[in-house]
């Protein structure tokens, strides 16, 4: 077990091989905290996206029909047991006279309504409107609202709900698939920038060698310099990406939410880097201790 | 309990092996020697060589032979030269020192050690007990002559109080007080020598090697070197010169080991001449 001074010591040589290896430490910085930029970008597109799939998926729903003579107990009855499943979010319950009142003032003239009087032609139009968390479980949960008797009819919105799983697959999909890539981009260019540094030293490498250094004294610094390039290049991203967060984040919210809606809202940016932030600095200082140690069983094996 | 006697290999095998018995902790034998052993100490009681080479031969894998057959005794506190041709084979024996290569053939002892027995992880703590001075310096450029010194008590893990205590002390002893802020490059070959000194000194070591520590120095700074080396060697640390410097072999008068294409021919006091005129084949 090295004592606390050599850590402090290879702490300190670490921190001297960035400043001795300048150039090469400024473009693994750079190259590191672009990668770390884009992944921000699309970690940002990737979070907001299944923020508004959410939304939708819970505008998405299924509406239940029931037999002619089923009575407000029964519909009760049914709601509670719809309730009951994991993939619901709500329950919402249309008696006939309100079907009957938003059918009169979105369907109907003035005239064509005075002409029914007080007559409800959708007398037996009580409905239920479910409202899926997941509109993956939509199926299942329409299969089984039909299975339940007295239920006459189940109208749902299926293609919209296909059509939000695929979106929410395809940017998953392609967001991992650019994130493997940057990340051996890194990973290359912090290997690079170590071997490097290796090559530069071997000279005092093998001194240290002779003149009774551990392994770890020898490795130990080199670690410290690629997990502060990693560290460094996650930092830089991260001040960047909540600036830039914020000032759009607050132009949509001034601008846009007025035209458009409240489904155009972004994610609180607290929310975000909540875990945006430990997230980066995992993979900044992961990609460093990785491309070091890859490096250092190359490099120092031919040296040996 | 009575210690062999004499210098017969024999002799020595049967002390490392009591050695070695001392040091595996046996209780029983603890009490009836009545007190514990460190390295120095057990060196001094019974005058055990520190470098030892039995029957040591070395082919590279070109094939070429560097050495051949060679053994070599070298107790503690002795001043020995190597000298010979290049190629002859003595930075082949430096190397077999350090544990830098295996001998194909043959055992090497160094500082109460069999080095084939050493694991990779034992190598660094066993060269701590080394101290290795080369023809070109091999200072870190990039560091004060203090840092350059007290590196080397950095790599053993010394305290801080201590690398303060030692560094200036190892400078003073080599007459580089005063340069303790300077960079190698601000120096000259044979103060820069005398840093490589001070840093190999300043673990106390129990063996100097000095592969051609005089190789790029005017005869001025060669023998200011080698007069600190001489000082060294009086204080008690065994010291193996590797030179092709006759002028200063000769003039030394100390044990001089020749070697020619990987044999040792000649193993006497008397300087480089003297062997020379004994053993007209050198």
């Amino acid at each position: 077990m090295p004592r606390i001074s050599t850590v402090v010591y290879s702490i300190g040589q670490g921190g001297k091989n960035l400043r001795r290896n300048r150039m090469f430490s400024l473009a693994s910085i750079g190259t590191m905290a672009a990668c770390l930029f884009l992944f921000g970008i699309f970690y940002f597109l990737l979070q907001n996206l299944q923020y508004a799939i959410k939304g939708a998926e819970t505008n998405v729903g299924v509406t239940v029909f029931f037999d002619e003579g089923t009575d407000v107990v029964r519909i009760a009855q049914i709601r509670e047991e719809i309730e009951k499943r994991s993939e619901v979010a709500y329950v919402n319950y249309i008696s006939a006279e309100e079907a009957w009142e938003r059918y009169r003032e979105t369907s109907l003239s003035e005239e064509q309504a005075k002409s029914f009087g007080e007559d409800n032609p959708l007398e037996n139009s009580a409905s239920l409107e479910v409202h899926t968390s997941d509109v993956t479980a939509q199926d299942a949960l329409v299969r089984y609202i039909e299975s339940i008797p007295q239920v006459r009819l189940v109208n749902d919105s299926k293609e919209l709900a296909d059509m939000l799983s695929s979106i929410n697959r395809a940017v998953s999909i392609v967001t991992t698939v650019i994130i493997a890539i940057l990340a051996a981009v890194a990973v290359f260019l912090i290997s690079t920038t170590i071997s490097t540094g290796v090559s530069i030293r071997a000279q005092e490498i093998s001194i240290m060698k002779l003149i009774g250094a551990t392994d770890f004294f020898i490795e130990a610094p080199y670690f410290v310099e690629g997990i502060l390039l990693g560290a460094i290049g996650a930092v830089i991203p991260l001040v960047l990406l909540n600036v830039i967060y914020r000032r759009i984040s607050g132009y949509i919210t001034e601008r846009l939410v007025s035209v458009l809606g409240r489904g155009t809202m972004l994610l609180d940016s607290g929310q975000v880097f909540a875990t945006l932030i430990p997230l980066s600095l995992a993979i900044g200082i992961g990609i460093g201790a990785l491309g070091t140690w890859v490096t250092l069983k190359k490099q120092l094996r031919k040296l040996h | 309990m009575l210690m062999p006697e004499g210098d017969g290999k024999d002799a020595f095998r049967l002390r490392h092996f009591l050695y070695f018995c001392r040091r595996a902790g046996n209780k029983e034998r603890k009490k009836t020697l009545g007190k514990r052993y460190d390295l120095e100490s057990q060196l001094k009681d019974i005058d055990m060589p520190v470098i030892l080479f039995e029957n040591v031969s070395k082919e590279y894998q070109s094939g070429i032979p560097a050495l051949k057959n060679v053994n070599i005794e070298i107790r503690k506190g002795e001043f020995v030269f190597i000298v010979g041709n290049s190629g002859s084979g003595k930075s082949t024996l430096i190397k077999l020192m350090l544990k830098e290569i295996k001998p194909t053939s043959g055992r090497v002892y160094v500082a109460g050690k069999l080095l084939e027995k050493l694991r990779s992880w034992q190598v660094a703590k066993f060269r701590r007990k080394l101290g290795i001075v080369f023809q070109d310096f091999r200072l870190l450029p990039d560091r004060s002559v203090f840092e350059n010194v007290a590196f080397a008590q950095h790599v053993i893990e010394a305290p801080a109080r201590e690398v303060r205590r030692q560094t200036p002390r190892m400078l003073a002893l080599v007459g580089l007080s005063e340069k303790a802020k300077a960079m190698p490059k601000e120096l000259s070959g044979g103060e820069q020598q005398r840093v490589a000194l001070a840093r190999a000194l300043v673990n106390n070591p129990v063996i100097l090697l000095a592969d051609e520590p005089t190789g790029n120095l005017d005869p001025k700074n060669s023998w200011e070197i080698m007069r600190l080396l001489e000082d060294i060697n009086r204080r008690g640390t065994t010291v193996v010169v590797v030179t092709h410097n006759r002028e200063i072999v000769d003039e030394m008068q100390k044990r001089v080991i020749t070697v020619k294409n990987g044999i040792i021919v000649s193993d006497q006091k008397g300087g480089y001449a003297y062997a020379k005129n004994k053993y007209s084949s050198i």
